[in-house]
């Protein structure tokens, strides 16, 4: 039986996914406040996880150049040189008019502005934002939703993970995200997970030794935490309190709220700036927000997409 | 810090959690501004200015640390009256040399020790001939050796006398105003005193300060004396030898601090002893007198049996009492061997065979094309490496192939590039940046033929000495004679290619009784009858008691903070130098909060939370005897124990070839005359002026300004490493950081119509670089005498190989060095910058050539170098008392 | 792998009967799934070693499998990097196991335009006539004050700084012995 609350609202995800006994729901806190935008979780993250190469070119989106998640980027630092007090509202370029294009003009006012001449007493009070962003794994994660192969699962972890070998590239994932995190791999030519799914798994193999994920291990400044969900909403609000009292009143947490649009995340921030100057959705909500209702009113609806599914799956068997 | 040490930088981080303030000066925002409380931009080049300002304010409001100053420094000892400061000789120091362009440090002696009679004979040939110091970069036997003064100078305690150190050291910085500081550096007043403030209200008794560098300090023709500034900064604050204070230099190569320490550079032996010198080291009892310097306080006294110790590691049994210890096997330097004096040899002509292991001078040195010129024109260059880098392909895709200088076809060089093994291929030592040694475990056999340098060197001499077996030639001696015998082991040991143990080269360095092999606890050890070896006497200890203390890798979870048990650091695992200092005079912690190591009245030795670098059981009370010297002269008061005084010096009578204070030179390349003085540079730097090697004009010069008119500075990004060998070919690196850029201001961006994402190109007089835009309000346009200056910064991490390529920086250098060490000033120079792609192939000489026409600097017509007035050359020549003892000499190379 | 199996274990049924209803959790693991461990955990071996790249001397864990590198990453009993690396450090294993990595002896005659390759024990033959030919023409017992140097001035050599520290005592013992002087490294730069 459906539980109301499954595809909306707070709750555990592990257990709702069928585990007994599952362990604390594990997830990230980034602490954007520390980070030093050395990329260190990237590479780590590429390492582990075998994931090629992104693209070589230079954006001009200040020290950001790998653009931005995608499925050969599973660990995304964003740059955003701003002047405080200055609103600097940005959104961040989509992945179909990635690199190759024309230089686009991403809003942050600072880079490649119209040339200005700073007055020569004023001194302004810069900031430089970096931020790690990551696969947010959604308490309610419209991609797993929509998976008709269940390649996409939830883990015993309270996390979102493509199991490749079942993933058959439908792309159904890749429209239903409300962060644009997860896509097909598109290269580079010869890897075997072309046209595969892919995303951060939360290195799900990691986990299962009770080890951190490679992006948390490395990260210089602590500035990606790994640990309980619960734990790290608590120490994120345990932060944010501390730099309200350093006078940093800019602070604010982003994805740690069970009753928001997507339940919460297992990935969460902390930010200096309003969500969307880092290329993250103000209110994200999960697109299948309304499949209980539709399930109601329409079953066949529900029963041709099952369908859809076996079909899916049967098209991989040899 | 965070940019090119991130790791390290987790310390900063950790600091600031705890309340700490963090300041980062620095000509533009990187990414260590965006985690510090205070960025202050500065012109490149001024921080001698901007330290010498805070040093004034310390010493115009009397907040140094005067219980710690009086006790530990020389600021009471009293210098010569016959010493003039730079004030009144227009910006050189009494006794300079215009001929040779160097000083007779002899009026800048102590006072009573500037007579013949009082001074060493080590002490008086360093006084001496300074332009030959100058040649072999004696400051870096200084590192080590500290200053070679007399033991008891005249002191006045109460820090009152007008030739007292305090107050020579107080003349000198007067003038740094902040309104001085503001007109130099370019740093408002505002923000230079908000960093006096929180520098000195951090130091004391219950605080202390850390002061961190890098190359943005030693690429400097004043490079050394920079690094002097913070020295006096941190010794007036009380913040040398104590936990949280110090001067971090953050090294950027995994063993650099090894490779120094065990040198591979011309004018150095392991542990810092000299290379000889033919003019004054012509036998075994020269040399060690000249590193022991009789008379003098410290531990340089048991120099003989460091230097025996070295002799017998290298030519074992053949070394006897009766031969000196072969030292007359040892080849003797004359003067620069230095690696650009080298470069501009091979250009010359006058060098065959070269070696690079590691190394890509052809990207990472000043001057690339000076570099790629000198390699294309040897017989035979061996490069050792993991990839094809640029030094070893210069002969067929360089810069200069395109210009038609480097002819594939008419280029007689041969070119071995042999594959090396990684780090995870072979065992063996780092030193990290803190002294300290960890040893590496083999994890896997290197791919194909890579191999270790151990190996290729190892080899190399067994064949030559295999080739050379029989020969009669006295000169093939010291190669036959060679201890060369290392155990090999890998599966091609049986056929004699095998793998030399790094074990037993380590056991060599620590050292072992000769008779018996029993390995020596630490240098207290070495004797200098000859019953002893040692290869590197400041690493003995290494294999104390016979085991790898590199290796030890105890938890930092089961060990103190300090943690002592994590490798092995010099000397005798020490982590902390001089910690003596971090108790007062009596013996006791400064504070409770800053207790470190201290005197233990009950059991009546020093103990801490460190091995206390002093000797164990000398009492704070114990005062040296009269008419002694080296170790018994340390009294108890004397926390550093390698200088020859025991204090830390304010002021440094000798080893400096630049002036016993840091003062304020213009870098070589500047837009702006010298506010302080006449004299424009330091008088004293290293230049090889030469047609290849033009220099961008004075800004004396008529229209100097207008064809170099920006500073341009360079430094590395997070995502690569120095000239890329180890970044370029790496695609989880290369992709972070794809392409060569230039970050410009927003207003320098309007003034040359620079367009974001574009193409713009930099020139000097050497060459033009090209980049993509990257227009940024990091850089901002300084105030700096009353006019705006642009700075534009660069990466160096590209040349014409890799998964990405582009333009090399450092091929906008020319080559002109620090005197003290022979370091180049690549961090600083004059330059113009266009919108567009360079010009290629022929067409780009001419384009540089005209550039340096319209510089006049074409056919070498730079201007001067002392640019003093003649008046106050003069008086400083007339300062020095009697005449000259060491005759000028002709060098093409001033 | 997975794709031939019946249609018995698909999903669909498993997720009715485990308490998966919606099919998104337990009921959809793949085997492979079930049986993945992280591959430091059956590694044969690990040596410990430290970052080659900057001077901080972080300390680096490196997993062996198979005479392979299948990981590096940083050891969390440090002292001094507490289990973390930097981007470089954390790419070590990309280093170590480029393909674009050199494996033969690569040898250019005078004026040729070609690289050709050498078998490695006779490019040493070759090196160590070179190395002593240029040593002998080039060699000075005195110098033009008549002063004793016993030393070449033809032979250089620069490099070190990311070298071991045996390897550094080699080279200059070497050297020395040759009488080769212009021996330098990074440390000057």
């Amino acid at each position: 039986m459906t539980s109301a609350n499954s595809l909306f609202g707070p709750l555990d995800p592990a257990p709702d996914a069928g585990y007994v006994d599952a362990p604390k729901r594990k997830g990230f806190f980034t602490d954007t406040s520390v980070c030093i935008g050395c990329k260190a979780c990237e590479v780590a993250c590429k390492e582990w996880n075998d994931v090629p190469e992104n693209l070589y070119e230079m954006l001009g989106t200040s020290y950001d150049n790998s653009h931005s998640l995608n499925a050969n980027q599973w660990r995304h630092v964003a740059f955003i040189e701003q002047p405080a007090g200055r609103s600097s509202v940005g959104l961040p370029p989509t992945i179909s008019d990635a690199p190759g294009r024309d230089s686009v003009d991403l809003g942050m006012p600072t880079l490649g502005a119209a040339p200005t001449e700073v007055p020569e007493d004023e001194k302004p009070d810069f900031r430089w934002l970096m931020s790690s962003d990551v696969c947010k794994h959604c308490t309610h994660a419209a991609c797993l939703d929509v998976c008709p192969t269940g390649s996409l699962f939830r883990s015993e972890f309270g996390t979102v993970v493509v199991q490749d070998d079942i993933c058959n590239g439908c792309g159904y994932c890749v429209a239903a995200c409300p962060y644009g995190v997860i896509d097909r791999r598109r290269g580079p030519e010869g890897d075997p997970k072309v046209g595969i799914a892919q995303k951060c798994t939360l290195c799900y193999d990691r986990l299962k030794d009770d080890q951190r994920p490679a992006c948390a291990q490395a990260c210089p400044t602590e500035s990606i935490l790994y640990g309980d969900v619960e734990e790290l909403r608590e120490r994120a609000s345990a932060r944010v309190a501390t730099l309200h009292e350093q006078g940093v009143m800019d602070a604010r947490l982003y994805g740690n709220d069970p009753d928001d649009g997507v339940g919460g995340t297992g990935a969460m921030f902390l930010l200096l700036d309003e969500p969307e100057v880092y290329g993250l959705p103000p209110d994200p909500v999960v697109t299948t927000k309304d499949l209980p209702q539709m399930f109601r009113r329409a079953g066949m609806a529900g029963t041709a997409m099952l369908a859809g599914a076996a079909l899916a799956f049967l098209r991989r068997t040899p | 810090m965070a940019e090119a040490h991130p790791v390290g930088f987790q310390w900063v981080m950790e600091a600031k959690k705890r309340g700490a303030r963090i300041i980062h000066v620095d000509p533009r925002f990187t990414r260590t501004s965006a985690l510090a409380h205070q960025h202050v931009p500065i012109r490149v080049g001024s921080d001698i200015a901007f330290l010498g300002g805070i040093i004034n304010h310390v010493l115009q409001n009397e907040l140094d640390f005067r219980e710690y100053v009086v006790n530990y420094t020389n600021a009471a000892n009293i210098v010569s009256d016959k010493f003039e400061d730079v004030d009144g000789l227009d910006g050189l120091f009494s006794g300079f040399d215009p001929e040779t362009r160097t000083y007779d440090p002899t009026s800048w002696q102590f006072a009573q020790e500037d007579q013949d009679g009082e001074l060493g004979q080590a002490q008086a040939d360093d006084a001496g001939d300074t332009a030959e110091q100058r040649d072999t970069a004696a400051g870096m036997q200084n590192e080590a050796h500290g200053m070679q003064v007399g033991s008891h100078p005249p002191r006045d305690e109460t820090l009152q006398h007008p030739m007292c150190v305090f107050q020579v050291l107080k003349r000198h910085y007067a003038r740094y105003t902040p309104e001085v500081v503001e007109q130099i550096c370019g740093v408002s007043q505002e923000d230079f005193l908000e960093v006096c403030r929180a520098w000195t209200e951090n130091s004391g008794r219950e605080r202390t300060t850390a002061l961190v560098y890098s190359v943005g300090w030693t690429q400097h023709s004043v490079g050394v004396q920079y690094i002097r500034a913070g020295a006096i900064l941190q010794l007036l604050l009380g913040n040398m030898g104590r936990p949280g204070g110090g001067i971090m230099a953050l090294r950027g190569h995994a063993s650099i601090q090894g490779s120094t320490d065990i040198p591979t550079l011309f004018n150095l032996l392991p542990g810092y002893l000299p290379m000889p010198n033919a003019a004054s080291h012509q036998t075994l009892s020269d040399w060690i007198d000249g590193v022991r310097n009789p008379g003098s306080k410290g531990f340089w006294a048991n120099a003989g049996a460091y230097g025996i110790n070295l002799l017998k590691a290298y030519w074992g049994d053949a070394a006897t009492a009766e031969n000196d210890y072969c030292f007359d096997y040892l080849p003797k330097i004359t003067g620069d061997h230095g690696t650009y004096r080298t470069v501009l040899d091979m250009i010359d002509g006058k060098v065959q065979g070269y070696f690079l292991v590691g190394q890509n001078p052809a990207v990472g040195s000043a001057h690339g094309r000076a570099q790629r010129l000198g390699m294309a024109n040897l017989d035979w260059l061996v490069v050792r490496d993991l990839f094809e880098i640029e030094s070893a392909t210069f002969w067929k895709d360089s810069p200069e192939v395109q210009t038609g200088e480097i002819v594939p076809e008419e280029c007689r060089t041969e070119v071995f590039l042999f594959p090396a093994a990684s780090h995870v291929e072979k065992e063996g030592t780092f030193t990290q940046t803190q002294r300290m040694l960890q040893w590496r475990e083999k994890a896997v056999e290197p791919p194909g033929d890579a191999r270790s340098e151990l190996w290729f060197f190892y080899h190399l001499g067994r064949m030559m000495r295999e080739s050379l077996a029989g020969s009669s030639d006295e000169r093939d001696r010291p190669l036959l004679d060679l201890a060369w015998d290392y155990p090999l082991h890998g599966e091609a040991a049986s056929s004699g290619w095998g793998e030399p143990s790094a074990e037993a080269v380590l056991k060599e360095i620590n050292g072992y009784e000769v008779a018996t092999g029993r390995l020596l606890s630490g240098f207290g050890e070495m004797k200098d009858d000859g019953s002893t070896l040692g290869g590197c006497w400041i690493y003995s200890g290494v294999y104390a008691d016979g085991v790898n203390q590199a290796a030890r890798r105890k938890s930092r979870h089961e060990q103190s903070e300090v943690a002592p048990e994590w490798g092995w650091a010099w000397p005798m695992n020490r982590r902390l130098l001089y910690n003596r200092a971090s108790a007062d005079p009596q013996g006791r912690p400064w504070s409770e909060r800053k207790a470190y190591v201290w005197w233990d009245e009950d059991a009546q030795e020093w103990t801490g939370h460190d091995v206390p670098d002093f000797e164990k059981k000398k009492p704070p009370s114990y005062r040296a005897p009269e008419g002694s010297d080296g170790v018994a002269a340390i009294e108890g008061i004397d926390p550093f124990i390698m200088q020859g005084d025991g204090k830390g010096a304010l002021y440094a009578p000798q080893g400096l070839i630049d002036g016993p204070m840091p003062t304020h030179y213009e870098p070589v390349e500047s837009p702006f005359r010298n506010l302080l003085h006449g004299q424009q540079g330091n008088p004293t730097r290293k230049e090889y002026r030469r047609s290849d090697n033009p220099l961008n004009p004075d800004p004396r010069e008529p229209g100097a300004a207008e064809v170099f008119p920006f500073v341009f500075t360079t430094s590395r990004l997070t995502e690569h490493h120095t000239a890329g060998a180890m970044s370029r070919y790496v695609e989880h690196l290369a992709e972070l950081q794809p392409e060569m850029f230039v970050e410009v201001s927003p207003a320098l961006a309007a003034e040359r119509g620079l367009e974001h994402m574009g193409w713009c190109h930099v020139i000097t007089a050497r060459s033009a670089v090209e980049g993509k835009v990257l227009v940024t309000e990091r850089l901002r346009p300084l105030r700096v005498e009353g006019r705006t200056v642009h700075q534009v910064w660069m990466p160096y991490h590209w040349g014409q190989g890799g998964l990405v390529s582009g333009d090399s920086t450092n091929d906008l250098f020319g080559i002109s060095l620090d005197p003290n060490v022979l370091i180049q000033e690549s961090k600083v120079g004059t330059c113009d910058v266009r919108p567009g792609r360079r010009p290629t192939g022929p067409a780009l000489r001419e384009y540089v050539e005209g550039y340096a026409r319209r510089a006049g600097v074409l056919d070498h017509e730079e201007g001067p170098v002392v640019t003093a007035s003649a008046d106050a050359q003069q008086r400083s020549a007339a300062a020095q008392d009697g005449a000259d003892q060491h005759s000028p000499q002709q060098r093409e190379d001033q | 792998m997975t794709g031939s199996r019946s249609f018995l274990p698909w999903p669909l049924l498993r997720q009715f009967t485990a308490g998966d209803v919606l099919g998104r959790g337990a009921a959809v693991r793949s085997r492979r799934t079930d049986d993945i461990v992280p591959r430091t955990t059956g590694a044969d071996r690990v040596a410990h070693s430290v970052c080659p790249y900057c001077a901080v001397g972080c300390a680096q864990k490196v997993f062996v499998k198979d005479e392979k590198v299948v990981q590096i990453e940083g050891n969390p009993e440090s002292p001094v990097n507490r289990g973390r690396l930097c981007p470089k450090g954390s790419a070590s294993k990309n280093l170590v196991t480029s393909d674009l990595r050199q494996t033969k002896v690569r040898y250019r005659a005078p004026y040729a335009t070609e690289w050709q390759d050498l078998e490695l024990h006779t490019a040493m033959e070759m090196v160590a006539d070179r190395v002593l030919k240029s040593r002998k023409d080039s060699w000075q017992d005195i110098d033009e004050h008549g002063r004793k140097v016993r030393r070449t001035m033809g032979i250089a050599s620069l490099g070190g700084a990311t070298l071991d520290n045996e390897e550094n005592y080699l080279i200059k013992k070497l050297f020395t012995a040759m009488g080769a002087i212009q021996i330098e490294n990074q440390a000057r730069i």
